[in-house]
């Protein structure tokens, strides 16, 4: 594997940081009997490639001394392949000075709006994989991920208030600069430097209940969190118990639990143009699909990679990846996401008498079985009669997964769809940074309770 | 020059400074060099099931030029690719604006030591670390087991052309697991320069035991309780508040609760950073190059010290104190050893058995910050929780959600008691370790029930 990473980044209206990254390396897997040993090396030769298959080899017979059931590997198209994501402006290749301008430009000017602290930043990837196997795999990949986003933060007496766009952490995808080019930092700036200044002196958000609307952005976190953790087969079978947790799924109820609202379809689809988790073929050869995961509100599939959908007996779901050549694959969301529904966001708004919209993603908990959350938002509004009407700060809300997904009663539609990119999803050890994409529209969820605070 | 020599990493690091200097006449350059060897053998359902080495060579190279100045790093080591290394670091910074708050390089000062080097863990083969699986396994008495042991080791060289040069190197060994019951979990989690300080026996009874005692838990009521928390709990206090509060960044911002000179925690809390004891498992000093050593956080419940890198240092007209981290400038500097001076409370269940009604936490899960200013943070209990009433543990309760301002929590008059034991627990942003007691908190914040 050859990578090579980019990233800027400006505060108040300086670039602070340019960091270029590259490595290359090889990194073996190799099944003994029922173990498993993984070894890699930062050197593409022959000879260096030839001792870490002999370290994996011999760590997979040091595996074995503490064994487990046998491994099988669920049957899969084994084939040669080519695959490269779409990008139509190679993101390295657009001047650093550019680059540098626009972050410049956008922290500058929520500078001048008047908060005291305007950060903006972009990152670049651009990854080359060949992958064989003793099975006869041959396949490339050239994979480019880029994207870019900006924050405002307004601090007060005993707080701090925060707007981001487009989205808490960016907004990235399997595209070329482009992404970076519609997103419109300038056409923003100023306007999240204005509400985070008036957050300081928004009414707190009430507690209680109600029902709350979601935009898309934080509507992509809940998904990632409470449905796309959830249904990962390697947290169901136990594997992850020690570290990020289990799951509250139970196989035994795979095709007859209902999730959620007969509204909430999600499927797992590592086939979507510009998404961020798209790929060819996952880190183990497996070609992307695209799978059910929860269909009209009923839990249909998982995430998974070979070994482990052989144990639990359904088809191999090709979602294995690693974060470089130096870590073994593992289970991970690809694009995890809502099908639009019927609606539109303004009609969500104008059907609900009494809620609250909440936007934009600030703080994120949930449970080790993925069950009970709590998040919080950057920006909040009351809604009352059918409109839009207070800002409201520190808005946060709390629930139970299936309950909060069974009380989803409106859905926004596909010109809402959006597909949102998170570069920074946590897994494993020795940990893994993974990305991953979550389609997702506004929606509303009735009965919820909001305001929790300390 | 073999790969694993030690000499190795201060040979690149002159090499690349020799290049800057025949390529870039005049430029400004440092140069961080890493060997990093990783075994990590983890295991779940009471078998291993992933099992991963790594080698890894590194060089870090940052430049500077008539105030531009760009980052590169790359793990491709021949002379051509360390040229172009050299020559591409150099194009970036001419493109990029000048940056007026850019600190300058570190001068000459030496480390107060090498690090803390165990040949023995450096050296550690998986059949070794198989072997302290086993182990956690066979004294768990037939709990399902899930966990990992993992040995490491840095070998590093930082040079600059401002004629500062060093040396370090540290290993580290962490064995890190639970048991589980059909209704609980119980963990044993602990890091240590030498492997051979640890147990797997030892920690894998801990977890048995915990989890056998947290079996069949109930729920209870959310609300406001007095707690013990456990080594963990505290560590994860101890990193928010490093990350958001003692940060030089965060207080020259604004962003921060401290205070210096102000009595903003109970008389009981000591607390430093220290990345030259001998528990500690990181460099013996940070990116900037800068010598770390001892930095008081807080005295007598008196905050009493700053994190700073050079950067911060320089604003805030101070000296650096050996808190950059290499990959986290955007984030400023952070503690990577803290130590929380232990009491004269005894152990975690001593503690306890002061409690008039309250909660003992053995570990806490997936915190998040709500205010940085106020270090109000949600999260939830896990591995272990019981209610204990006059000192008695009346029974195990179901995991508990929270929402609480950690520094609240450590304030004037809220600490009730500090263990006398201290724990070592990895710290998994930056390599380092947390070494802490537990602690009795007079009040705690739990918001709801985690179960549903």
């Amino acid at each position: 594997m050859q990578s090579r990473y980019e990233s800027m980044s400006a505060r108040n209206g300086d670039v602070e940081d340019l960091l270029q990254r590259e490595s290359v390396g090889v990194g073996v897997r190799a099944l003994i009997g029922s173990s498993w040993g993984f070894a890699a090396v930062p050197d593409p030769s022959p000879l260096a490639a030839r001792q870490a298959g002999q370290t994996a080899a011999a760590i997979a017979r040091a595996s074995a001394t503490v064994p487990g059931p046998a491994v099988d590997l669920a049957d899969v198209t084994v084939g040669q392949g080519s695959w490269a994501s779409e990008c139509r402006e190679d993101p390295l290749s657009v001047p650093l000075g550019e680059k540098a301008d626009l972050l410049v430009g956008v922290t500058g000017t929520m500078k001048a709006a008047g908060v005291p602290l305007a950060e903006a930043s972009y990152q670049i990837w651009d990854t080359r994989k060949w992958l064989v196997s003793s099975q006869g795999h041959r396949i490339d990949q050239h994979i480019r991920e880029c994207g870019a986003g900006m924050g405002a933060t307004a601090i007060g007496d005993r707080q701090t208030q925060r707007r981001s766009y487009p989205a808490a952490r960016g907004q990235y995808g399997t595209r070329g600069w482009e992404q970076v080019r519609e997103l419109d930092l300038p056409g923003n700036a100023g306007r999240i430097a204005e509400e985070a200044i008036a957050l300081l002196t928004a009414p707190e958000c009430p507690a209680g209940e109600t029902d709350l609307i979601l935009g898309s952005e934080q509507l992509a976190l809940q998904i990632h969190e409470s449905v796309g953790h959830a249904v990962e087969l390697d947290r169901i079978l136990g594997w992850e118990a020690a570290f990020a947790g289990t799951s509250w799924l139970d196989l035994a109820k795979l095709g007859r639990l209902r999730f959620g609202s007969e509204l909430m379809t999600i499927t797992a689809d590592a086939t979507l143009p510009g998404a961020l988790g798209s790929f060819g073929f996952d880190d183990e050869g497996t070609p992307a699909r695209s799978v059910d995961i929860v269909r009209d509100g009923i839990w249909m599939g998982v995430l998974s990679g070979r070994d482990s959908a052989a144990i639990a007996g359904v088809p191999c779901g090709g979602m294995m990846r690693a974060d470089g050549y130096a870590r073994l694959p593992m289970v991970r969301m690809t694009n995890v996401g809502l099908l639009p529904g019927p609606h539109s966001l303004d009609e969500i708004i104008a059907a609900t008498d009494d809620g609250v919209f909440m936007e934009t993603n600030r703080s994120w908990s949930i449970d080790d079985r993925r069950l009970n959350f709590q998040f919080g938002t950057e920006i909040g509004w009351e809604i009352k009669n059918g409109k839009r009407g207070r800002m409201l700060r520190n808005p946060t809300y709390t629930g139970i997964s299936p309950k909060f997904w069974g009380s989803m009663d409106m859905l926004g539609g596909r010109p809402e769809w959006t597909f949102w990119g998170t570069p920074n999803c946590g897994k494993g050890q020795p940990g893994q940074v993974g990305h991953t994409g979550h389609p997702s529209v506004p929606a509303r969820f009735r009965g919820v309770r909001i305001g929790v605070r300390g | 020059m073999s790969a694993t020599d030690p000499a190795r990493p201060a040979a690149i690091a002159d090499q690349v400074l020799e290049l800057v200097a025949a390529r870039a006449p005049g430029a400004e350059a440092e140069v961080h060099v890493i060997a990093h060897s990783e075994g990590l053998t983890r295991f779940a359902s009471s078998f291993v099931h992933q099992n991963v080495a790594e080698d890894d060579l590194r060089v870090r190279l940052r430049v500077a030029a008539d105030g531009h100045w760009a980052t590169a790093n790359t793990n491709r080591l021949d002379p051509a690719a360390l040229a172009a290394l050299v020559d591409s670091t150099m194009d970036a910074a001419r493109h990029r604006p000048p940056d007026p708050a850019f600190p300058g390089l570190a001068g000459p000062a030496a480390v107060a030591g090498g690090g803390n080097w165990d040949a023995a863990t450096a050296a550690t083969t998986p059949d070794q670390r198989a072997a302290v699986v086993r182990e956690f396994i066979a004294a768990a008495g037939g709990l399902e087991t899930a966990g990992h042991v993992a040995t490491s080791s840095d070998r590093a060289a930082y040079a600059n052309t401002a004629g500062q040069r060093l040396t370090g190197q540290c290993t580290a060994a962490t064995v890190d697991g639970i048991a589980r019951t059909g209704t609980s979990d119980g963990v044993a989690r602990k890091v240590a320069v030498r492997l051979a300080d640890l147990s797997g026996a030892e920690a894998g009874e801990v977890a048995a035991t915990a989890a056998r005692g947290a079996a069949g838990p109930g729920d209870l009521e959310p609300g406001d309780y007095e707690v013990v928390l456990e080594p963990p709990c505290v560590m994860n206090m101890l990193q928010f508040l490093g990350i958001y509060g003692f940060n030089g960044r965060a207080v020259a911002e604004g962003r921060s609760f401290v205070q210096l000179g102000e009595t903003q925690f109970d008389p009981a809390i000591d607390l430093w950073d220290d990345a030259t004891d001998a528990e500690s498992t990181s460099l013996p000093y940070d990116a900037d190059g800068t010598p770390r050593g001892r930095l008081d956080l807080v005295v007598h419940g008196v905050t009493s010290g700053v994190l700073h890198d050079r950067r911060t240092a320089a604003a805030a007209g101070t000296v650096s104190t050996g808190h950059a981290v290499l990959g986290n400038e955007p984030w400023g500097p952070i503690p990577t050893d803290v130590r929380l001076a232990t009491g004269d409370g005894g152990t975690a269940a001593e503690l306890a058995g002061r409690m008039r009604r309250g909660l003992w936490v053995s570990d806490f899960w997936y915190t998040r910050i709500l205010d940085p200013r106020t270090t109000v943070v949600t999260g939830l209990t896990r591995n272990g929780v019981w209610l204990v009433e006059d000192g008695k543990v009346v029974r195990p309760v179901r995991n508990l959600r929270f929402t609480q301002s950690f520094v609240d929590a450590l304030g004037p008059g809220a600490v009730r008691g500090v263990g006398s034991v201290a724990l070592s627990h990895p710290e998994r942003w930056t390599s380092g370790n947390f070494v802490v007691p537990s602690l009795h908190l007079a009040s705690w914040h739990f918001t709801g029930g985690a179960g549903g």
